[in-house]
């Protein structure tokens, strides 16, 4: 009998498979924190247009959104095709952009309450008219500090 | 002799593995950030003594409804825009204590004193285009952002930067204290030599 007995059966032992949660944990965890948020589903079509002298919009807490422009395709026999203003989840006509900026600043923060910023997240089609009647009533309330939301890109690609 | 079986190998760390990639991936992930053209409204308040200010210390730009051009009363095109807003603010045609000792314009008579008192007037329809808006908007910026940019390397050749890089890693929070201290004088120096005097009327009603 030799010492060296040849082991019997290539079998190989089954590979552990107790750290899978962890993998699946850990990919969940890091969808779940890279994920933005959208925090109200966009009503209307918003294509943003292009600028290429922007300054970053840090700090999204001092920030608060205004969307505009043509109802999207599901609500546009309910709202018709003319651009709307869309605050938080509804559309808004112009005289409520003013209590809307007023309920944001006041769930602020007391030390954040003035230097909020007003986001405008306008579609490229839309007509000044609205955009000026907007601002008229963020000047009424005091919100001056605005932001022009747009794509990075030349400002050729707006010129069509 | 008793049948050896390969030893299992220890998964007890994998867990430790898995959160160090997991904090690893959770500090790095920056998630993106909206950008656009900062701009600051006027008050509401009535001015009831409005200043005075010379013909030829505005600069207007008109856009109509069919999204066309007029710069100072001529038909231009958006790509003239920055450089003849450029022309304009860097004039420095004043004598005197108007004059400027940085400008490298023209120094035509006929054109803006210097950049404090130059005033840019922008008009527009309540037909425009949006999209039209945002590109003079950005045009217009730019004619700013381009002489900041000059100015700020000139006097500050050691820093490596022009305005508009020095401005954003001002803003930026991840910069040091001492470091924005160090910036805020030489822009907002810069921002005194090229006052942002952009000029919005109310559009037309039609």
């Amino acid at each position: 009998m030799s010492k060296f007995k040849k082991k019997k059966g290539g079998e190989l032992p089954a590979i552990s498979t107790a750290s899978l949660p962890d993998i699946v944990f850990m990919l969940l965890f890091f969808f779940m924190v890279a994920t933005v948020m959208r925090d109200s589903t966009l009503m209307v079509n918003n294509s943003l247009p292009a600028a290429d002298q922007i300054q970053k919009l840090d700090k999204k807490d001092r920030v608060m959104y205004i969307y505009a422009g043509k109802p999207s395709s599901r609500y546009e026999d309910k709202y018709g095709s003319s651009a709307r203003i869309q605050l938080n989840d509804k559309f808004a006509v112009v005289e409520e952009v003013g209590a809307f900026v007023l309920a944001e600043r006041a769930s602020k923060r007391q030390e954040l309450q003035n230097v909020l910023t007003t986001a405008l997240k306008v579609d490229g089609d839309t007509k000044m008219g609205l955009v000026s009647d907007i601002k008229q009533e963020l000047r009424k309330v005091n919100a001056l500090k605005l932001n022009y939301t747009t794509r990075i890109g030349d400002y050729t690609q707006n010129i069509d | 002799m008793a049948k050896r079986s390969a030893p299992e190998v220890n998964a007890g760390s994998m867990a430790d593995i898995a959160f160090l990639l997991l904090i690893f991936f959770l500090v790095t992930t920056t998630i993106e950030t909206d950008s656009g053209l900062n701009r600051k409204l006027p008050p509401m308040e009535e001015v009831i003594d409005p200043p005075i200010i010379k013909q030829k210390n505005i600069f207007t730009v008109v856009v109509n409804k069919n999204n066309q051009l007029l710069v100072e009363e001529d038909l231009s095109d958006i790509s003239e825009v920055r450089s003849l807003a450029v022309e304009f603010l860097d004039n420095g045609g004043g004598v005197g204590e108007d004059s400027c000792d940085y400008c490298q314009g023209k120094k035509d008579s006929s054109s803006s004193d210097n950049p404090e008192k130059a005033i840019i007037s922008l008009k527009n329809d309540r037909e425009t285009s949006y999209k039209v808006y945002i590109a003079v908007q950005n045009e217009l910026v730019a004619a700013y952002n381009e002489l900041r940019n000059r100015e700020y390397s000139r006097l500050n050749p050691m820093s490596g930067m022009n305005f508009v890089q020095a401005n954003s890693r001002y803003s930026d929070p991840r910069t040091s204290i001492s470091e924005k201290q160090k910036l805020k004088p030489q822009l907002s120096l810069v921002k005194s030599m090229y006052p942002q005097k952009l000029s919005e009327a109310e559009p037309n009603k039609n």
